[in-house]
């Protein structure tokens, strides 16, 4: 066995440690929600006044595209996965992922498919123009021919999402200290196993997806071609029931981020931590059966829209049941509010607010409204940025002590922190209106009485972006010059195996398994 | 739930990041030939990523020689596999989907009538659908005659027939009938061959598991004799609508996984003469094995729903 980080490159290139593939995970990530948010600012710039300014509108279609793909798959989703790495093996009294070298794999695929991705953009017909959801026929019939490497792409990225979270099952599930019981075990991780279900559930179908794509385009098939049988709004379906499961599987792991965080600044037990498991579990099946909820607009039978309606409200009960029990961890608590505690507090009540315009779309008859308009970019914003990356960052704050043995610059967190809030709200809030008002999405130009609410959230959108850059800036600084910590709790009222390793977290943690109570 | 006083951590490895190099090739060739250009960088990628695998399976393989691994370390391998199975379900679940799809909703209701009539009430939409944009097209399946094609249009021709059931006189004619007892039959062969080296009877596993390589052989070959007929005989091809748009798609994967296995198989069956495996270990054979019975269940699928149930 290796005793400490080798030398050189080769340190990261052939890494088997999971702490090393984290450190990749979230440092691959976090450049790439620099590059999408680099778009979102082309797109905000854009949007700033009615009329086209700055860019052509095949430009503008090809980023939105580009930022919301980079965003799904480049930013969150592997975010998600370096602070698994991170942090399951120490949660669970593990000394590594179950499967090192596949971890490795599952990492270094991530580059290749971003970067033939992302080089799209310099190629004969542009990148990707058809939206991240890539319906067909306009990512068939009218794609750029830069669409085949979209496609190979998502390919092996998939493959990527599918090994690791084979990895990541197979860890808890096998690698569990002793006394270790599955509802011993913290939520984050808890989270975890059910995300990684979901994505190896459906990763496979978003390739099957793209494999009929291909077809049709290259091979004459007719999956999405009602002239030879087929039905586009087949290609919505098969999506669908891809990407509804992938909405979750980007949301959980934040739900187990905020259970983690918020008990720690409240002094007290998680409220309800059986019924968290149970409600978490119930989301995710529930995930399985709604999906149609994205297309009540095709002309589905009324039997069909009843049915994705009422069962997409259902899932308002197991989610409420996390809301009410982190509200009732905090009741009578002795909160301080540190930047993680601020961050996850803005979750809980930014990620509520996105729920309740996610109960508002729900609602078939009133979606026939709001489908495709601005409401909706608003909604999922809600709980992609407040919900996901506001969970991130605050993880961040939360572990970057003990990953790195330095404490950040708490004011500049807190004024991190207070800029992020405000900027996205400043952001988003108004889209809000915009929607509602009649403002369609990925549109390049819009009519001129929406110019008022756009020039708000183009402001907004460029303070959120500056925020982002104040918080590399304060991680990087911490790193390199944060107060040194050795304390192994680094914040006295954190609970659980990685607060009983000593700070920073040595190269290898647990060779030999803990005892656990 | 551990029980090990001591883990297993292999040292930092290059083989990952190769198969990844190799991945990241093939994702790059592949977008290239599909559009006509050079295949090259394709088969460049596809033979690093055999050559990384090759090395790949033989660390592990002589790891576990070595006596590395512990019990823990096998449990994770044997989840590994279960889990990608699972994926693998997943995968041919979207294509039959899809298929359920086209056959209960799409092309009834491309031919102007409700789906379900009890709970659809779109019976005015496709018939004015109907109307309007497919006059004159009807519903069927197999279907024989597309909607391009009552349009006076000649991109997805329909095909002349299909692989339904050829009716009780013409039975043994009907490759399916025959290819759906080889693979069954597989099925079982390759489960004694698994029952005899957890009994130490090397020859007869040796000689079941050839019997299961060459049924696979048997198959793939039977599978090749049916498309070519489709394609030469039948004029049923991947352009001849949504009919054979599913039908070769559900099976040419189906197909594809069966050679996989098969080659599995007889990658097993190679190591077997080295002197691999042993009664109580003999992971690598099992897997595959279980692999095996997956492709089967899912011609099993493919039975019913492609060929009897049209």
């Amino acid at each position: 066995m290796a005793h400490g980080p080798a030398k050189g490159i080769g340190r990261w290139l052939f890494a088997t440690n999971h702490k090393d593939i984290g450190t990749m995970y979230l440092w691959f990530s976090f450049a790439m929600f620099l590059l999408g948010g680099f778009f979102a600012m082309v797109i905000r710039a854009e949007l700033f006044e009615p009329g086209m300014q700055i860019i052509k509108p095949e430009f503008f279609n090809q980023m939105t595209t580009m930022h919301g793909l980079i965003m799904v798959f480049g930013a969150i989703m592997p975010a998600f996965v370096g602070l698994a790495n991170w942090l399951i093996p120490m949660q669970i009294g593990a000394p590594d992922m179950a499967l090192p070298r596949m971890n490795n794999l599952s990492f270094w695929i991530l580059p290749f498919g971003f970067a033939l991705l992302a080089s799209t953009l310099f190629m004969e017909g542009g990148a990707p123009n058809f939206g991240w959801t890539f319906y067909a026929p306009l990512s068939t019939t009218y794609a750029p021919p830069t669409v085949n490497f979209f496609i190979f792409g998502i390919h092996i990225i998939g493959a990527s999402s599918i090994m690791g979270s084979i990895n990541i099952v197979s860890t808890i599930l096998n690698l569990r200290a002793p006394g270790m019981t599955l509802m011993k075990m913290p939520l984050f991780a808890w989270t975890w196993l059910i995300t990684a279900f979901l994505l190896i559930a459906v990763m496979p179908v978003l390739a099957g997806a793209v494999t009929m794509m291909l077809m049709d385009i290259n091979f004459g098939t007719s999956f999405f071609n009602a002239a030879g049988g087929g039905d586009p709004v087949l290609f919505q379906h098969v999506f669908w029931f891809f990407g509804h499961p992938e909405v979750y599987i980007i949301i959980i792991p934040a739900f187990g981020v905020i259970s983690a965080i918020i008990p720690t600044f409240s002094r007290k037990p998680l409220f309800g931590y059986s019924s968290m498991v149970y409600a978490t579990s119930a989301i995710a099946i529930l995930s399985f059966v709604v999906w149609a909820h994205h297309m009540f607009t095709v002309g589905m039978p009324l039997a069909g829209e009843l049915y994705f309606m009422y069962a997409t409200l259902l899932i308002a009960v197991p989610t409420g049941v996390k809301v009410f029990n982190w509200i009732s961890t905090m009741f009578r608590g002795a909160i301080t509010y540190e930047t993680p505690m601020l961050f996850a507090i803005a979750f809980v009540i930014l990620f509520t607010l996105g729920g309740f315009t996610g109960l508002m779309l729900a609602i078939a008859p009133a979606d026939i409204q709001y489908h495709d308009s601005y409401f909706v970019v608003a909604h999922f914003h809600y709980v992609m940025v407040a919900g996901a990356v506001f969970s991130m960052t605050a993880a961040v704050y939360y572990w970057l002590p003990k990953w790195c043995g330095r404490m950040y610059n708490e004011a500049l967190g807190k004024t991190q922190f207070w800029i992020s809030f405000i900027g996205f709200n400043v952001t988003f809030f108004p889209q809000h209106f915009l929607g509602l008002a009649g403002m369609p999405r990925r549109y390049a130009d819009y009519s001129l009485q929406f110019t008022d609410w756009n020039m708000v959230s183009s402001v907004g959108a460029f303070i959120y972006g500056a925020s982002q850059l104040l918080f590399l800036y304060n991680v990087i600084s911490t790193i390199r010059s944060g107060e040194k910590t050795d304390d192994p709790k680094v914040w006295e009222g954190a609970e659980g195996l990685e607060w009983t390793l000593p700070t920073p977290a040595p190269f290898h943690t647990f060779s030999t398994p803990p005892d656990v109570k | 739930m551990s029980s090990e006083s001591n883990y297993y951590v292999p040292e930092k490895s290059v083989l990952p990041f190769a198969a990844a190099t190799g991945l990241g090739i093939m994702a790059l060739g592949a977008g290239l030939a599909v559009q006509g250009k050079t295949p090259l960088i394709l088969l460049l990628g596809l033979m690093m990523i055999a050559v990384v695998l090759f090395f790949w399976f033989s660390t592990v393989i002589q790891e576990n020689m070595d006596g590395l691994p512990s019990a823990q370390l096998k449990r994770s391998y044997v989840m590994g596999m279960g889990w990608f199975i699972f994926s693998e379900v997943m995968f041919f679940a979207a294509f039959f989907g899809a298929l359920f799809y086209v056959r209960v909703f799409a092309v009834p209701w491309l031919g102007g009538e409700a789906a379900i009539p009890l709970i659809d009430d779109f019976n005015s939409e496709a018939a004015s659908t109907n109307a309007l944009l497919w006059e004159g097209f009807k519903a069927e399946w197999p279907l024989m005659i597309n909607p391009d094609q009552v349009a006076g249009g000649s991109t997805f021709v329909g095909p002349e027939h299909s692989m339904s059931f050829p009716g009780w006189a013409n039975w043994y004619h009907w490759l399916p009938l025959w290819n759906t007892i080889v693979l069954l039959t597989s099925s079982w062969t390759v489960h004694v061959a698994h029952h005899a080296i957890k009994h130490n009877n090397r020859a007869k596993f040796q000689r079941w598991l050839g019997i299961t390589v060459a049924l696979g052989v048997i198959f793939l070959y039977l599978q090749y004799a049916e498309y070519h007929e489709a394609y030469v005989e039948m004029g049923l091809t991947l352009e001849s609508g949504i009919y054979g748009t599913t039908f070769f798609m559900l099976t040419g994967f189906h197909g594809f996984h069966v050679a996989m296995g098969t080659f599995m198989l007889f990658v097993q069956f190679m190591r077997s003469f080295k002197g691999h495996f042993k009664s109580d270990d003999q992971f690598g054979f099992e897997a595959s094995s279980w692999y095996w019975h997956f492709v089967d269940v899912v011609w099993f699928g493919l039975f019913i729903f492609v060929y009897i149930l049209s």
